[in-house]
């Protein structure tokens, strides 16, 4: 293609959102609504997940060894531990460590009451690997796999608090795919009345140029280009304004509450523009090109 | 160069809008095709332009059999034709010189060959020097010269004119037809269909007479059916 076919297009999809002021403009709110709740979701769900992800790296199992297991065979099943997919971390904790770490827990104030144990442990069968996951997902697969290792008399593990996360990780997920489904429609739908009405307002036009002989892709191309930029600005309207307004609050939260700082911690506004910039674009510009195109098959006959 | 062979066109059950129509029109020929309204004339001229298909019969233009000629193929079949209206079909929004350049962007020319042809081409209709008007700005002769030099730029072997003077003054009509008789000496096949037959008779071209979609008369230099 020529580079002045190429500009004459653009221009021409321009012109037709010049042309088509109101309708454009109500295209290009509704998508900025549309781009504007999605990026507040996205932020909010990315920041969500980062909390329950959070949670999810302080749940461990727990291993236990058969009585009088030797360090070879506490060894070997560290090894087989440190071989899975799903472990992101394993910490050793030997019998000694076990009971030091009871004694300050129940034992705080009134550690007399445990000097009679000096030379007794009586954890002495309970040194243990604490076993962190990647994905919490995976731990009923991971307490089976460490269920029958040899070596191994008892594995805990809090299935409630696996659960839970999982089955919360999922809800997210529909919730948000769902929400987005529902927005990409309405925007689609939007679009291609704008495209409707500009093709009926060009009508005249596209009909000399089909007697002129313009090929199928001149008459639709500014029709596209203008589905296009409907998306690109009515996506980069909304994404600047979230850029501006997640600083803004990210900066107030941590001024004005700081003791939620401790529980909740939200990600830096690099961390998530960086993947809400370009999804928010790619959406405009996929919106817009699908709600144009749909309606140019449907209502432009070439 | 224009072949119909027992040419129909139903458009539903009834009288057909043409009806086993033969024609043959060979290269630099000026014929005008006279009728009444519903003869069958617009048709004729959409049935040329490929804007409908026949019901029977075959078409032939510059050795292209209409009915094989494939959708994607359409576009380039109609470069070989130009064509002009009654109601001239300009784009209000662009001016004499951006009408003419138009036809030229619609099939991918350069902006050197606009340069180039959009001046000639409208030194030819006499509007060089209108070329910054708005369709607005002129009269409805000049318009329909701009429609004529559209039609003309990209330099088409068969020129279709549908009522090409219907919208104007009989000064205006006849400067439109000395216009169209001078594209033809320069070789361009010219097909008028028109309902003014005082042009035609004093023209003395080949007639087609058209009624309720059959032919009814052919004569070379005549002066059309009045029936």
């Amino acid at each position: 293609m020529r580079i002045s076919t190429f500009l004459y297009t653009l221009r021409q999809g321009a012109k037709n959102i010049w042309k088509n002021k109101m309708f454009s403009l109500a295209s290009i709110a509704t998508m900025s609504a549309c781009i504007f709740l999605f990026g507040v979701f996205y932020s909010v769900v990315v920041n969500f997940q980062s909390v329950v992800k959070e949670v999810e790296s302080g749940v461990a199992v727990t291993v236990f060894f058969v009585d009088g297991a030797t360090q070879e065979q506490i060894d070997e099943v560290g090894t087989q531990i440190s071989k899975r997919a799903e472990v992101s971390k394993k910490v050793f904790v030997s019998a000694e460590q076990a009971w030091d770490e009871f004694q300050k827990v129940y034992f705080e104030g009134s550690e007399e009451m445990a000097e009679g144990f000096t030379n007794d442990n009586p954890l002495v069968n309970s040194s243990h690997y604490e076993v962190y996951m990647n994905d919490i997902s995976m731990q009923e697969s991971l307490v089976t796999y460490l269920e029958s290792l040899n070596g191994v008399k008892e594995v805990k593990s809090s299935d409630i608090a696996a659960n839970t996360l999982t089955d919360f990780n999922r809800l997210i997920g529909y919730v948000s795919a769902g929400i987005i489904l529902i927005l990409l429609c309405v925007a689609v739908f939007l679009i291609s009345n704008t495209v409707t009405i500009g093709i009926a307002v060009r009508r005249e036009e596209i009909a000399i140029m089909k007697l002129i002989g313009a090929t199928d892709y001149f008459v639709r191309a500014p029709f596209i280009v203008e589905g296009i930029l409907i998306g690109i600005i009515g996506s980069a309207l909304p994404l600047t304004v979230l850029y501006f307004m997640y600083r803004r609050i990210i900066f107030y939260v941590a001024e004005k509450f700081r003791w939620l700082s401790s529980m909740l911690e939200f990600l830096p506004v690099d961390k998530v523009f960086a993947t809400l910039i370009p999804v928010g674009l790619i959406l405009g510009v996929g919106i817009g090109f699908l709600g144009s195109r749909m309606t140019i098959r449907k209502h432009l006959k070439v | 160069m224009i072949k119909l062979e027992n040419v129909s066109k139903a458009y539903s059950a009834g009288i057909p809008a043409l009806n086993d129509v033969s024609l043959h029109i060979e290269t630099g020929e000026f014929v005008f095709v006279v009728g009444d309204s519903g003869s069958g004339k617009s048709t004729l001229i959409k049935l040329l332009l490929k804007e409908l298909e026949p019901t029977s019969g075959s078409i032939v233009i510059n050795g292209q059999r209409l009915g094989n000629i494939r959708h994607r193929d359409v576009p380039k079949f109609r470069r070989n034709l130009g064509v002009v209206f009654q109601d001239f079909r300009l784009l209000k929004d662009r001016n004499v010189y951006e009408n003419v350049a138009f036809a030229q962007r619609a099939i991918g020319k350069s902006a050197k060959s606009m340069r180039r042809k959009v001046p000639t081409v409208l030194s030819m209709v006499g509007l060089a020097a209108k070329y910054k008007s708005y369709p607005r700005q002129i009269s409805g002769g000049e318009q329909q010269r701009v429609a004529i030099a559209r039609a003309l730029v990209n330099e088409p072997k068969i020129l279709l004119a549908d009522e090409p003077t219907g919208n104007l003054d009989t000064h205006n009509a006849w400067d439109i037809m000395k216009l169209l008789e001078e594209i033809n000496q320069r070789g361009t096949t010219v097909l008028v269909v028109t309902h003014n037959l005082d042009i035609v008779k004093t023209m003395k071209k080949r007639v087609i007479t058209m009624k309720k979609g059959v032919v009814v008369s052919d004569e070379q230099a005549g002066g059309g059916n009045e029936d």
